[in-house]
């Protein structure tokens, strides 16, 4: 049994364990039936032309956790950014861990889907915003949606803004031979509400994870929404995470994600503007070796005018690791006066490591400013020559003008421990070992 | 201290250095001086070790030292300095870190162990002042967005953090106003002593005011054409490089 078969007869399975009365429970029938007509998507499709699912679909995964299983905080403190206080939304094999988690409603909801699934308190704002911006036609993210029950519930009311950041800490510890996951978010951020969020998926095991995310992002009128993915994961962990935005007039949502490791990991990150004089960012840090693979496909789509979107990816490529960038802006007839930038730029260490970049542009205003740039090269030689001549030999060198065409996309990482802990992760990566008091 | 002999250079094949013959020694402040493509940034360049030059023939020594087979990084631990015409921008590295980096290289290739934190912080505060540098510019990144003039004082404060034994200065003044440069050249005459050597090229006489050399040269396409004392400098910028360039080809 193929991997597709095996998630549509775990479905009945899945209603055993949900409430079937519940409005959800009819997205998730209308999901999986688009995702039995459709399937994994395949290298034919344009989208996933670089990255293929194919192996992955071989491997026999246990669709739901078996056991809970405990860890101990100070065996995984260092996946926290313990270095300030958070609140924390912890999964451990899928299943939420309250002794590592801290929740609160106090003024917020930073809390469970499952419980935002469940009790009649919720469900006005999950009539209003569960499955909304999140596409009902693509596959995997129609393949959550069927099995969508546990994740992050974050609700930021008006006005209001949780006095701390929130992690949300999927853990694998290789209970299964093999665990796949489907974690499903939501975060709602009011009108002049703010709210900082980071993510990891951290793999704890040899034995292969599969993590099929979602979220959905909605940001009101002047609502500032920063969220850092931290993809640090090890070989065996591949992830394919759905981010869908729809942002509001004047409002800021800020996507970092940091691609450090994992076997595969693809990023569907897409942004919806229904408002005017908002701004849109996306950054990304790649630096990949082995034989690791990242796919970043970004959308924006301008439908009003007077907007912004920014997008700055690098990333830096060694041994037999593949990249793609797959970058779109659409700006509709409407949406006068639109300003998209879009960046990607890649440095090769190794003969044997490939990137494919790819802008798209569908502009049909006529009165905008649109630029886009990517390059793919090696370091500049007379930097090189300048640290030699100080001293520096060429291997630390090269390090060091690695972690400096990489880390100005840190500028915008709007906490300051966050932005030390990713400096520390890109030098370790990189090899610099400078004695950086950062 | 520096001995040049009859040194040719290329790049890409074409010959830029057609037999330099130059001898510096300790305590000496030696200026060359020469028209736009003459050689002189080439020359700077490949006492430094750039790698896109081929010295084609000749030799450079330092201390009796053949430098042939040393990379740049190899130069500097012997204790060659380039100060940059055009220093570069290394964002995300401040200039702090990137001296300690340097110099802890440095005493690593030496042999020694990483200079303590306290000395290391005694001699950046020692040296920034006397370039009558800000401390929070040392917590910039290196050249990040510094004006013409800041990156110039930059490259003499380096000088002065790593303390080599031959200093070669391309075109330390372009780009400075007149307090910048007073203060670029004091400091790199309170570095002067009579165990070090500083090469200092210059298209303007105007910086030899202030550093006053013992001996200049006049570099044209590729040779020492002239060399002489102090006042070469002087009848150079009276009288131009035409006079030069019609001695050359007579």
């Amino acid at each position: 049994m193929d991997l597709k078969e095996k998630l549509i007869s775990s479905f009945m399975a899945f209603e055993n364990n949900v409430d079937v009365e519940h409005p959800v429970h009819d997205l998730r029938m209308e999901a999986i039936k688009n995702f039995e007509v459709k399937g994994f998507p395949s290298k034919k499709e344009e989208a996933w032309k670089y990255t293929s699912l194919k192996s992955l679909q071989k491997v026999d995964f246990s669709i739901f956790p078996k056991q809970e299983n405990a860890l101990e905080y100070k065996d995984v403190k260092r996946y926290f950014l313990h270095e300030i206080d958070s609140y924390k939304i912890v999964f451990i094999d899928g299943i939420y861990s309250s002794f590592l988690s801290e929740t609160t409603h106090d003024g917020v909801d930073i809390c469970l889907m499952s419980s935002a699934l469940t009790k009649p308190m919720y469900k006005p704002i999950i009539d209003v915003y569960f499955n909304k911006v999140a596409s009902k036609d693509e596959s995997l993210t129609t393949l959550n949606t069927a099995f969508s029950k546990e994740g992050a519930y974050i609700y930021i009311p008006k006005n209001k803004m949780p006095k701390k950041p929130v992690e949300i800490v999927h853990f694998a510890t290789g209970n299964e031979a093999s665990l796949m996951l489907q974690p499903r978010n939501l975060v709602i951020v009011e009108e002049n509400a703010e709210v900082q969020i980071i993510e990891r998926h951290q793999s704890l095991t040899p034995n292969a994870v599969l993590t099929n995310a979602v979220t959905e992002i909605f940001a009101a009128q002047n609502a500032i929404v920063d969220y850092y993915k931290i993809q640090n994961d090890n070989s065996s962990a591949s992830l394919i995470d759905n981010t869908y935005i729809d942002q509001k007039s004047k409002s800021n949502v800020n996507v970092h994600t940091f691609s450090f490791g994992g076997k595969l990991t693809r990023n569907n990150l897409n942004f919806y503007q229904d408002g005017e004089h908002m701004d849109s960012t996306m950054k990304g840090v790649t630096i990949l070796g082995e034989k690791q693979h990242v796919d970043h496909h970004t959308l924006v789509h301008h439908q009003q005018p007077n907007c912004e979107s920014h997008q700055d990816y690098k990333g830096i490529y060694g041994e037999n690791a593949t990249g793609v960038f797959n970058g779109k802006i659409i700006v509709d007839k409407i949406a006068q006066k639109t300003n998209a930038f879009q960046q990607n730029n890649n440095i090769l260490i190794s003969d044997k490591a490939t990137i494919n970049t790819k802008p798209q542009l569908e502009i049909f205003a006529d009165d905008v400013k649109c630029s886009h740039g990517c390059t793919i090269g090696q370091l500049d030689e007379e930097a090189l020559f300048y640290l030699q001549s100080r001293g520096i030999p060429k291997k630390e060198a090269t390090a060091l003008l690695m972690y400096a065409f990489s880390n100005n996309v840190l500028d915008s990482v709007r906490i300051p421990e966050l932005k030390v802990r990713v400096n520390k992760i890109i030098a370790q990566k990189l090899g610099v070992n400078l004695g950086f008091d950062l | 201290m520096l001995e040049i002999k009859d040194l040719h250079a290329s790049v890409e094949e074409k010959d830029i250095l057609k037999g330099i013959n130059l001898n510096v020694s300790a305590g000496e402040v030696h200026a060359i001086m020469g028209p736009n493509g003459s050689g002189k940034s080439t020359l700077a360049s490949v006492i430094a070790g750039k790698e896109e030059f081929d010295v084609d023939k000749g030799s450079i020594a330092l201390e009796g030292e053949d430098l042939e087979d040393l990379a740049p990084e190899e130069r500097a631990h012997k204790g060659i300095f380039l100060s940059f015409q055009y220093p570069v921008e290394i964002p995300g590295v401040s200039v702090t870190n990137f001296m300690k980096t340097a110099i802890n290289e440095s005493r690593k290739a030496r042999g020694m162990e990483d200079m303590p934190a306290n000395e290391m912080l005694k001699l950046i505060r020692e040296k920034s002042e006397m370039l009558e540098i800000d401390r929070k510019f040392l917590s910039r990144s290196l050249n990040e967005g510094f004006s013409g003039g800041e990156k110039k004082r930059n490259e003499i404060f380096q000088m002065a953090m790593l303390e080599p034994k031959l200093a070669i200065l391309d075109e330390t003044d372009s780009g400075l106003d007149i307090d910048a440069l007073r203060i670029v050249a004091n400091g790199v005459n309170k570095l002067r002593s009579k165990d070090n050597a500083i090469v200092v090229i210059t298209h303007y006489q105007r910086l030899l005011e202030y550093i006053v050399p013992d001996y200049v040269h006049v570099l044209y396409d590729g040779k020492i054409v002239k060399s002489g004392e102090k006042e070469l400098a002087l009848e150079l910028e009276e009288k131009g490089y035409d006079w030069i360039k019609q001695e050359a080809v007579v």
